[in-house]
C-alpha cells in the first residue's frame, strides 16, 4: 500500500515537469478543456436545445464521435495479438501504448455519451442493482457493461505491467496473460455490441443491415491503428522511446488489409442497395447524391471516399508504405476517412430521410463542435499524461530510488525533439 | 532554466485556475437547476423507478410533485397514479375514408396533455397523402397548410403512438425508464428517464418525442387532471408520448382520448379489444383494416380502416 503511494506521488512529481513544449501543449489542451467546460454549461443549463438535434434527427455529433471512438478503441487489440499472442517482439515492446489509446479513448466514448444524453445526473439508473439497468434486453446496456470491462481491463493491465517496471519487477504472468488475453474478445465485443446498437432497430434500414458489424469491426481496424502509427512516429521523434520501423511495418501491412476489406463491405452495401433500389435506397441516395436537394453529407462522404481509396493505394504499394512520409500521409487520410464515414456519414443517415420520410437536415452547432473539442482535448489530456508516466519508466527513467521509496526521475523534459534530449540526459536529477 | 522553469509554472497555475473557475461554473449550473432549489430536488434525484415504489414512498413522490407543480402553475394540479382496469386492454381504430386533416385532434392533444407550447411538441402527426400514390410515405407532405380542407387528390394520415404490443422501445431504453402497462398503453416515467433517446432512434412511427428545451406551457392553459405516467408537467431533458389519455381512459367511468372526442367527423375510435361488444372489435371484424408497417412486427394496437 505505501508502494504505490510513493508510486503515485512520484507520477505527480513527473508529470508537472517538463520542457517547454510539454507546457504548452499541455496549456494548449488545458484551455480547450476549458472553452468546452463552458460550451456544457451552457448546454446544462438551456438543454439540447443549444444542439441542432431535434426529433426527426434525435442523435448527432456526439453519438458520431462516441461510435468513431470506440472502434479507435477497440483497435488497441490489433497490437496486443502479434505481442501476446505470437509473441513478436518488436510490437510487445510497444504494446503498452495500444492499451493507454484504449483507455484515452474509452473516456472519451464515456464523455461523449454523457454529454449526449438529457439527464446526466441520472447516470445511477444504470448500475446494476442500485439503478436498473435493462440487462440484457437493451443493447445500450450491453455496450455499458463492455465499455466498462475494456476500460477496466486495459487500464489494470498497463498499470500493472507499468507499476512493476517502476519496481523493476517482472510482472507477474499469471495475472497479465490471462488479462491480455481476455482483453482481445472484449475489443471486439465492444465494437460489436455498438454496432449491434445501430443493427437491431427494424425501424432504420440503413442501419438494419446484417454487413453492419463487419464493416465496424474492419474500419476501427483502419483509423485505431493509424492513429496508433501517428502516435508511434511522434513518440519516436519527441522522446526517447525508441521504436523499430519493423513494428510499425506490421502495423502499416494491417492496415491496409483492413481497409481494403472495409472497401468492399462498402461495395457489396451499395450494390445490394442500389441494385434492389427499394425504399430503403433513400438514406444512401441522401449520403451520397443528396435527396431531394438535401445534400449537406454529400461532399464529406465523397472527400471521405476519395481519402480512403488514396489510403489504400498508399499503404497497399511498398514503396509508399515503406515511405514515412507517405506513411503518414496515408494514416492522416485512413484516420479523417473513417471518422467522416463511421462517424456522421453513419449515424446521421439513419435519421434521413426520418421513419415517417420527413427530411430534416443536420449540422452541429457551434456549440456541439466547442464542446466535442473539449472531449477531444480531454482524451489527449488523458493520453499525454499517461504517456508522460509510461514512456519514462519504459525508457527505464523513471523508476524506484535505492532507498526502494523515493522515486528516481531521469527524464526532466518531456517532448523535446531528439538531438536536444541527448543534451540533457547528461544531468538527471533526482 | 530555472527562470523559465518558474515562468511555465506560473503560465500553469494560472490555466488551472482557469479552469477551475469554469468548473465551478459548471457544477454551480449543475446543482441548481432554477433558483427555487430546495430540498425536494435531492428527494427528486434519488426517486427510484415508478415500478419499484412502495405504497408510501409513491405517496411522497405524488405530494412532492403536487406541491411543486402547483406552486409552478399557481393552481391546485392533482398527479394521479390510477392503475389499470382488469380485463381492459385499449385499441384505437382510424377512418381514412373520414379524416379531413383539420388537426382538430393534434390540438386538443397538445391542451390535455400539456404538451409545450414553445418549443412545440405534438404526439400526433396528420400527413398529407396524395390519393394517386397511396400509403407513400416518400410523396407525404408534413406542413400542409391550405386554407381549408380537405384538399382535393389528397387523403389524410393520422399518426400517434401505436401502443405496439412488442413495443421497440421499451426494448431497447437501457434503465427500464419506458415500459408497457397491463391495459396495453406504454408509459415513460420522467423521473426514471434518463434521456438517450435510443427510444426514439428504436420506434418505427415518431411517436416519441424529446423535451431539447425546459417545455413551456402558460400557467392558464394547464389542465390540472394529470397522471404521473401521462399528462404531468414534463421536465426538460426527458422523452414523452402518447398514452392513449391515460388520465381520461383509466377513470371508471372512462372518458374517451381528447383526441377522439373532438374528431368533427368521427374519423376515430376507440375501445376495449378484450369486450366482444365493443365498436373496436366490430370494425376490426367487419371493416378493411390495416395496421401500419405490418412487417416490423410491432403489432400495433393502433388500426387504420377504410369505412367506405
Ligand atoms: S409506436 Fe413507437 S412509441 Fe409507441 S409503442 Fe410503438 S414503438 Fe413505442
Ligand atoms: S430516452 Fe429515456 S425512455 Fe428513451 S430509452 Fe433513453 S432512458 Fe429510456
Amino acid at each position: 500500500m505505501k508502494n504505490i503511494w510513493h508510486f503515485f506521488l512520484g507520477t505527480i512529481v513527473l508529470i508537472s515537469k517538463g520542457s517547454k513544449g510539454y507546457y504548452c501543449w499541455v496549456l494548449f489542451l488545458l484551455s480547450l478543456m476549458t472553452i468546452g467546460a463552458f460550451a456544457y454549461a451552457q448546454q446544462l443549463n438551456e438543454g439540447l436545445i443549444v444542439t441542432n438535434m431535434r426529433d426527426q434527427v434525435s442523435w448527432g455529433f456526439y453519438i458520431s464521435n462516441f461510435t468513431f471512438l470506440v472502434g479507435v478503441a477497440a483497435a488497441a487489440v490489433l497490437l496486443v495479438i502479434p505481442a501476446y499472442v505470437y509473441h513478436w517482439k518488436p510490437i510487445k515492446e510497444i504494446a503498452v501504448l495500444g492499451e493507454l489509446l484504449a483507455v484515452s479513448a474509452i473516456v472519451m466514448c464515456m464523455m461523449f455519451v454523457t454529454m449526449d444524453i438529457g439527464h446526466p445526473e441520472r447516470f445511477w439508473h444504470l448500475i446494476p442493482k442500485i439503478g436498473l439497468l435493462n440487462f440484457p434486453q437493451s443493447l445500450l446496456a450491453w455496450d455499458v457493461v463492455v465499455l466498462n470491462t475494456y476500460l477496466a481491463i486495459n487500464l489494470t493491465v498497463a498499470v500493472y505491467i507499468l507499476y512493476n517496471k517502476y519496481y523493476k519487477r517482472e510482472p507477474n504472468k499469471n495475472i497479465t496473460t490471462p488479462l491480455l488475453l481476455l482483453s482481445i474478445p472484449s475489443a471486439i465485443s465492444i465494437h460489436t455490441v455498438t454496432a449491434f446498437l445501430y443493427n437491431g432497430l427494424g425501424a432504420r434500414p440503413f442501419w438494419n443491415s446484417s454487413i453492419l458489424v463487419p464493416r465496424f469491426l474492419a474500419s476501427a481496424f483502419c483509423s485505431g491503428p493509424a492513429f496508433m502509427i501517428l502516435i508511434f512516429f511522434l513518440v519516436r521523434k519527441y522522446t526517447k522511446f525508441k521504436i523499430e520501423d519493423e513494428a510499425i511495418q506490421k502495423v502499416a501491412e494491417i492496415i491496409a488489409y483492413a481497409i481494403f476489406i472495409n472497401l468492399l463491405l462498402l461495395g457489396a452495401e451499395l450494390f445490394k442497395e442500389y441494385y434492389t433500389a427499394t425504399i430503403h435506397l433513400d438514406s444512401f441516395r441522401y449520403l451520397f447524391q443528396g435527396l431531394h436537394g438535401h445534400s449537406a453529407l454529400v461532399p464529406w462522404i465523397w472527400t471521405a471516399m476519395i481519402f480512403n481509396v488514396t489510403a489504400f493505394v498508399l499503404f497497399l504499394n511498398p514503396a509508399t508504405r515503406r515511405n514515412n512520409v507517405t506513411l503518414v500521409m496515408g494514416c492522416i487520410l485512413v484516420f479523417i476517412g473513417v471518422y467522416i464515414e463511421k462517424g456522421m456519414g453513419l449515424v446521421i443517415p439513419g435519421f434521413i430521410p426520418d421513419v415517417l420520410h420527413e427530411i430534416y437536415e443536420y449540422a452541429p452547432t457551434g456549440i456541439e463542435l466547442l464542446l466535442a473539442m473539449g472531449v477531444w482535448a480531454t482524451g489527449l489530456f488523458v493520453f499525454t499524461m499517461l504517456l508522460r508516466v509510461a514512456i519514462p519508466i519504459m525508457n527505464g527513467d523513471f523508476h524506484v530510488a535505492d532507498d526502494g521509496v523515493g522515486s528516481y526521475i531521469g527524464d526532466q523534459l518531456f517532448l523535446v525533439q531528439q538531438p536536444d534530449a541527448v543534451i540533457s540526459e547528461s544531468e538527471p536529477v533526482i | 532554466m530555472s527562470d523559465t522553469k518558474k515562468c511555465d509554472d506560473h503560465v500553469l497555475h494560472k490555466s488551472r485556475r482557469k479552469m477551475l473557475k469554469g468548473m465551478a461554473a459548471g457544477i454551480g449550473l449543475i446543482a441548481m437547476p432554477g433558483r427555487d432549489a430546495s430540498a425536494s430536488i435531492w428527494e427528486e434525484f434519488f426517486q427510484k423507478n415508478f415500478r419499484e415504489l412502495s405504497k408510501d414512498e409513491l405517496k411522497a413522490v405524488i405530494a412532492r410533485l403536487e406541491k411543486d407543480y402547483s406552486k409552478q402553475y399557481a393552481k391546485q394540479i392533482t398527479v394521479k397514479t390510477t392503475p389499470p382496469i382488469e380485463g381492459v386492454r385499449y385499441g384505437y381504430g382510424l377512418d381514412l375514408s373520414r379524416c379531413i386533416g383539420c388537426r382538430r385532434c393534434v390540438y386538443a392533444c397538445v391542451k390535455e396533455n400539456n404538451q409545450s407550447r414553445s418549443p412545440q411538441i405534438h404526439w400526433i402527426r396528420v400527413m398529407q397523402l396524395n390519393k394517386e400514390k397511396g400509403i407513400d410515405l416518400s410523396h407525404a407532405e408534413h406542413y400542409y397548410n391550405p386554407a381549408t380542407v380537405p384538399e382535393k387528390g389528397h387523403f389524410y394520415m393520422p399518426v400517434q403512438c401505436q401502443q405496439c404490443e412488442k413495443p421497440p422501445c421499451t426494448k431497447v431504453c437501457p434503465v427500464q425508464a419506458t415500459w408497457k402497462e397491463q391495459d396495453g398503453i406504454v408509459v415513460v416515467d420522467y423521473n426514471w428517464c434518463i434521456g438517450c433517446r435510443y427510444c426514439m432512434a428504436a420506434c418505427p412511427y415518431g411517436a416519441r418525442h424529446f423535451n431539447w428545451a425546459k417545455p413551456s406551457v402558460p400557467a392558464n392553459d394547464i389542465n390540472p387532471n394529470t397522471h404521473y405516467l401521462g399528462n404531468r408537467p414534463r421536465p426538460k431533458g426527458v422523452v414523452e408520448k402518447c398514452t392513449f389519455c391515460i388520465q381520461r381512459t383509466r377513470e371508471q367511468p372512462g372518458r374517451y382520448p381528447a383526441c377522439e372526442e373532438i374528431c368533427p367527423v368521427g374519423a376515430r375510435k376507440f375501445g376495449n379489444l378484450l369486450d366482444p361488444e365493443s365498436e373496436i372489435r366490430y370494425l376490426i371484424e367487419n371493416k378493411r383494416v390495416f395496421i401500419f408497417k405490418e412487417e416490423l412486427n410491432t403489432q400495433p394496437k393502433f388500426y387504420y380502416f377504410y369505412a367506405t
